[in-house]
């Protein structure tokens, strides 16, 4: 199978392209980490109102 | 855009990520994270670790907008300074309106992304604070008044304010006093600065104090913002933010740095000139150690408060 030649405006954007990639994949994982750390938040100050009723 | 003007870039002048990320000021924002995570950690409540580090990130991501958007504004400035001329707008690296895009984007997302992280009430001191620096500094101030740097230095002022903000939710005395250090510590700073970067402000037609009023009036004012920074600094120690490691360094900086504003006083242009304004670069020098060094005892004091070790 062929593969066609890459571009050389890639080849010459690729630092940025990459740069660029792993910033949306870090920005990802925040929002992930974020969103488990405020949801266990909310699951354990709910039990802990659950108990103190 | 045809395929016909993507040939036609120039090549050696394609912005690559460093350019992009240079649009951000790292070197301001390196001031804004400490600043803001000392704010964070001097707060008397505990944050989640990944909140604190997600909050720490926007808040610099936020400085780092408005200083993409204050170059986007000051691309003429900047072409002209000695200081600011490799910058990625005078380069020919990022357009003017790429920087202006790229400030407004990521102005919105870490403002809501603060918000999301923390609370919304340090999300509008952050939106405030990208505001001020960018409408009210940049944009009036800066090309209007020789007071520029003094109000223009609130904007640098607010971080350790937001990380507060983003722990606590609310307001208080002791994060007043942090915001007042660097507002009143920026202009010594940046007119020692201006002593000694001499033609820079003059060929951008940028009225600093030095141009405006002369460098006798700045000598002055240097040694006037000196004295009342050190009175501040040294009562700060007395709240509880302070203690006995935040007086020792404060007693000991203030004190140098009154005698280098004092030396600056003394001085006239003549003297200056023969060695190369040598006691103004190291007033400069000496004003960057200052202020980590008070923020950095702020954050000592939090960390012994916090394992309830008492010193005296």
């Amino acid at each position: 199978m062929n593969f066609p030649k890459e571009h050389e405006l890639h080849q010459r954007r690729k630092g940025r392209n990459l740069g660029l990639g792993l910033v949306l994949v870090a920005f990802v994982a925040i929002v992930f980490g974020l969103t488990v750390v405020k949801v266990s938040g909310d699951i354990s100050g709910a039990i802990a109102g659950e108990v103190g009723r | 855009m045809s395929d016909a003007s993507l040939h036609n870039v120039t090549h050696e002048n394609e912005a690559q990520f460093g350019d992009y990320f240079a649009l951000l000021k790292p070197r301001v924002m390196t001031l804004v994270v400490f600043t803001a995570f000392v704010g964070l950690l001097a707060a008397p409540v505990s944050v989640h670790p990944f909140v604190g580090f997600t909050a720490i990130l926007f808040i610099a991501l936020g400085g780092g907008a408005s200083g993409a958007l204050n170059m986007w504004y000051d691309a003429d400035i900047d072409a002209v300074m000695r200081r600011t001329k490799k910058r990625p707008i005078p380069a020919g690296k990022v357009t003017a309106d790429e920087a202006k895009a790229f400030g407004i984007a990521l102005s919105g997302i870490s403002v809501v992304m603060l918000g999301l992280a923390t609370n919304w009430y340090a999300a509008g001191l952050l939106a405030f604070t990208i505001f001020f620096y960018v409408v009210i500094y940049t944009m009036w101030l800066k090309r209007w008044t020789p007071q520029n740097i003094v109000i223009g230095g609130a904007a640098g002022a607010f971080p350790p304010m937001i990380g507060w903000l983003a722990a606590t939710g609310s307001m208080s005395i002791e994060a007043v006093l942090m915001f007042t250090l660097i507002f009143m510590w920026t202009p010594p700073h940046f007119w020692a600065l201006a002593l000694f970067m001499r033609n820079d402000y003059d060929d951008a037609e940028v009225p600093m104090l030095t141009v405006t009023h002369g460098r006798r009036a700045t000598r002055n004012h240097i040694l006037g913002y000196t004295v009342l920074l050190a009175v501040l600094a040294i009562a700060t120690g007395f709240t509880s933010i302070g203690g006995i490691f935040y007086l020792t360094v404060a007693i000991v900086l203030n004190a140098q740095f009154l005698w280098g504003a004092i030396k600056i006083w003394r001085r006239d242009e003549d003297a200056s000139e023969v060695d190369n304004f040598v006691v103004e670069r190291k007033f400069f020098k000496l004003s960057l150690l200052y202020l980590f060094a008070h923020f950095g005892a702020i954050l000592l004091e939090a960390g012994l408060t916090r394992y309830g070790i008492e010193v005296l």
